[in-house]
């Protein structure tokens, strides 16, 4: 019988008792409890999947201050980003959290957004300490920058929503008076009640098609310049042509004016163009999350050893420079002093620290984990290692814009042919039937209007909104929608190792098989230190007391008297034979064989299932790593990966991935780190972990939560399901501009025959892509 | 015919009204945070909630 920790609900191992499963929770519940908030525990309803409320002890320290902005009036406000958001409760949680820290203005998180907007009154709060109080519950918030790419989306989003609302109000109220008038050719309607209709029609028609149809206006215009012609060409020529005819028909007192088509095809056509602003998701600022790598304030040791903190764009090559434990480094220089372990993950993919000591090279964006080191700078800023791979992945992103969407390749061949189609019907009509010119005009508009872009310039967006629905409540989000595209055509699929088909944490492995009392020793020496290896050991021991008195030897280990607990060349333990590779702790009590303790790096517990369910679906799938060979190896057969390489630069990976697309393969890119970065983006299309590193969840095309790799599955399944529907509208569409194309031309198509026959294509296109959000793959 | 000159200008103007609240809501910023303005109603705090940020 397991019980469950009262903060983070995690299962509590029966040796361990208590309440809590770790000192963080435990502190977690007091700051809730001191705070008169613990009625969110009553509240929350936890889901499993999603990352556990525990506070993170260590993980890269954010300088907050960094990315505080100022308003007139002394309100400091941050924007950040909130990991670990469950439910509703948590909202309530840190909204009030925060609401009672003094100085605070406001404190709101959007849940739809999972942002959250904190301003207080400067010098009463310090950043730092609001946001600490929040990441001390379990929470991660990370500086997030709404950069101007972001706000001009927005206004771009609410601009279209304006414009669809005028055009919705204005298509409601012309079908009144057009209902009115068709009702009226039937029951003899008199002409002065009918040419009141058509005015009052005009009236409200013509501001709102000024209004609305700007959109369109604007791109036709941009693509006539260009000598081009684009979807939006037919549709401005369309709608003003035959708002103009229809007000030549209102003045001479006609029968029949097509107001209502013309609002109605824009209204639709907004819809559409919505949908896909929304679909399109979030822009890309990958040069702004690299600064937030490296916004940090380096320690610069000037001549008289005076420390200074200065910004990284102020730091010079030679200078020298102190990176204490714990930092994370923002240059790339030389050790001159100092011997610590540097986290390289976030460079090379390596789950292990690396020793390193005077004249090892360190790189920016490396964390020093154990000691102080003194660095002379090689280079900052621009010049980095960092630098350079924020190039590669640039470079290849540029390489990815060649894509063109399933809509544009549509549109490319669709707008010369309905003018084409359009003027023969006006010259046919005009030399062929011999009828006066307005006519004529008259029926090539209903033509252009009845080829109906609206079924069209919906097939698209209306699928990807609903598939991008539908994956979005399985945790997975799709940042565009030509990314959905590109994914159905995935038939490889590249893998990165560490943190993505792995969990990308040490676990210690076989404890059972060691002496119980050197276990215990060892683990409470490992309490000592931030290792991720003698942390991950903690973790798997709970309960044991930390021993006091341990030193620590960067790059070395840890000493408790003559106990000692390290690395095997510290231990000075002999090679032995048929010991499984990894990482390993060793113990040397004076008078006894040293104690090895393995870990490894577990896969996800569904990885071998998703390889084979994404080679069932029939796509070839490789694991490209940074890791060592024997590493790669070893996870690759147990994932049921084939194809493998290690041992790989950020370079290497984008040029395998290059070479692949260059044999003509659709290339998904799955990985997690900065290191990979270069790699989504050099992919025809690439996937990330929730957890992954900010850069490579910047360029990732979609996002994917919690510990189950299954949802790489999910995606490409997904992705074909509603490539299949997009397909199928498109078809409609087709079907349906092949029956009522030749009825525009022969000029039977009444203003009553195009409304009724454009919202029924647009229903259809609405209803069949609804489909997708039903169906369960 | 006398009904529609008074039903005519009615209904534009309750359309109107309905558009112009929209785009009140819009403006407000009533739009931005779909899931949790559900949830929000049952927080059941003693303190005023913080005015919708922009």
């Amino acid at each position: 019988m397991t019980t469950q920790c009262l903060h983070c609900s995690q299962d509590i191992p029966p040796s361990q008792g208590g309440e809590f499963c770790c000192h963080g929770c435990e502190a977690a519940y007091h700051l809730v409890r001191g705070l008169g908030l613990e009625g969110y525990y009553a509240r929350r309803c936890v889901d499993p999947a999603q990352r556990p409320l525990r506070p993170e002890d260590g993980g890269a320290p954010i300088d907050y201050g960094t990315h505080v902005h100022e308003d007139e009036g002394g309100i400091q406000g941050l924007n950040l980003m909130v990991e670990g958001l469950h439910c509703a409760a948590c909202v309530w949680l840190i909204e009030s959290i925060l609401s009672r820290q003094p100085g605070v203005v406001t404190a709101r998180v959007n849940m739809t957004t999972r942002r959250l907007v904190l301003k207080w009154r400067k010098g009463e709060a310090e950043a730092d300490a609001l946001v600490g109080a929040v990441n001390g519950v379990g929470y991660r918030l990370v500086p997030f920058d709404p950069g101007v790419m972001d706000r001009e989306n927005a206004r771009q989003e609410k601009e279209l929503l304006r414009a669809m609302a005028v055009a919705g109000f204005v298509a409601g109220n012309v079908m009144l008076f057009s209902v009115s008038v068709w009702a009226g050719h039937v029951s003899g309607m008199g002409q002065a009640t009918r040419d009141l209709m058509h005015w009052l029609s005009a009236l409200i028609t013509l501001p709102a098609i000024a209004y609305a149809g700007r959109p369109f206006f604007h791109s036709a215009l941009a693509a006539l310049r260009h000598l081009r012609t684009n979807m939006d060409v037919p549709i401005s020529v369309g709608v003003l042509l035959t708002a103009g005819m229809s007000l030549w028909e209102t003045v001479r007192g006609g029968p029949h004016a097509y107001f209502d088509s013309a609002i109605m095809l824009l209204f639709f056509l907004l819809i559409g163009r919505y949908l896909d602003r929304r679909a399109r998701g979030r822009a890309r600022a990958s040069a702004e999350h690299l600064l937030t790598l490296s916004a940090l304030a380096v320690t610069v040791i000037d001549e008289e050893g005076r420390r200074h903190m200065l910004p990284p764009a102020r730091v010079k090559a030679g200078m020298t420079v102190l990176a204490v434990a714990g930092d994370r480094i923002g240059v790339d220089g030389t050790v001159i002093a100092g011997r610590s372990d540097i986290d390289t993950s976030l460079i090379s993919g390596e789950t292990l620290p690396q020793p390193v000591e005077a004249g090892s090279r360190v790189f920016a964006g490396t964390l020093n984990l154990s000691g102080p080191l003194t660095l002379r700078v090689d280079a900052v800023g621009e010049g980095t290692l960092l630098a350079e791979i924020v190039r590669l992945m640039e470079a290849a992103e540029q390489g990815r814009a060649k894509y063109v969407a399933l809509a544009d390749r549509v549109a490319r061949f669709y707008a010369p042919v309905v003018h084409l189609l359009a003027l023969c019907t006006f010259l046919a009509w005009v030399f062929g039937g011999g009828m006066a010119w307005q006519e004529a005009l008259l029926i090539a508009a209903a033509v252009l209007i009845i080829t109906c872009p609206c079924a069209l310039a919906l097939a698209v967006p209306v699928v990807q909104v609903v598939a991008s629905g539908r994956l979005l409540r399985q945790g997975i989000l799709v940042k565009s929608g030509s990314a959905l595209e590109r994914l159905a055509r995935t038939d490889t699929v590249v893998f990165d190792k560490t943190g993505t088909l792995t969990l990308g944490r040490a676990e210690p492995i076989a404890l059972d098989g060691l002496p119980p009392d050197d276990l215990r020793l060892a683990t409470a020496m490992a309490g000592a230190s931030r290792h991720p290896l003698a942390r991950a050991l903690v973790k798997a021991m709970p309960g044991v007391p930390v021993a006091a008195g341990v030193e620590e030897i960067p790059g070395r280990g840890l000493r408790l008297g003559d106990v000692r607990l390290g690395s095997r060349a510290w231990i000075g333990a002999p090679e032995a034979a048929g010991e499984i590779e990894g990482p390993e702790l060793w113990l040397h009590r004076p008078g006894t064989a040293p104690l090895r303790i393995a870990f490894c790096d577990p896969l996800r517990s569904d990885a071998a299932a998703t390889v084979a369910a994404l080679k069932a679906a029939g796509c070839r799938v490789a694991l490209l790593s940074g890791d060592r060979a024997p590493v790669v190896e070893a996870a690759a057969r147990e994932a049921g990966i084939e194809d493998w390489r290690a041992a790989m630069a950020p370079a290497d990976k984008c040029k395998v991935l290059d070479d692949l697309r260059a044999e003509g393969r659709n290339v998904l890119m799955v990985g997690d780190g900065l290191n990979d970065a270069p790699a989504l983006a050099a992919a025809d299309v690439s996937l990330s972990p929730s957890t992954a590193v900010d850069v490579s969840q910047t360029a990732a095309d979609a996002i994917f939560q919690g510990q189950r790799l299954g949802s790489v599955a999910e995606v490409v399944a997904v992705a074909r399901l509603a490539d299949r529907l997009v397909k199928q509208n498109f078809a409609m569409a087709f079907v349906y501009n092949v029956v009522t194309v030749p009825m525009a031309m022969a000029g039977l198509v009444t203003p009553l025959i195009a409304a009724a026959a454009m919202s029924g294509s647009s229903l259809l296109v609405i209803v069949n892509a609804l489909r997708l959000g039903r169906r369960r793959a | 015919m006398d009904s529609l000159l008074i039903l005519i200008p009615a209904a534009l103007f309750l359309g109107l009204v309905g558009l112009v609240a929209f785009l009140w809501a819009l403006r407000s910023g009533q739009f931005e945070d779909l899931d949790g303005s559900a949830h929000r109603i049952l927080f059941d705090d003693d303190k005023p909630l913080p005015p919708p940020g922009n």
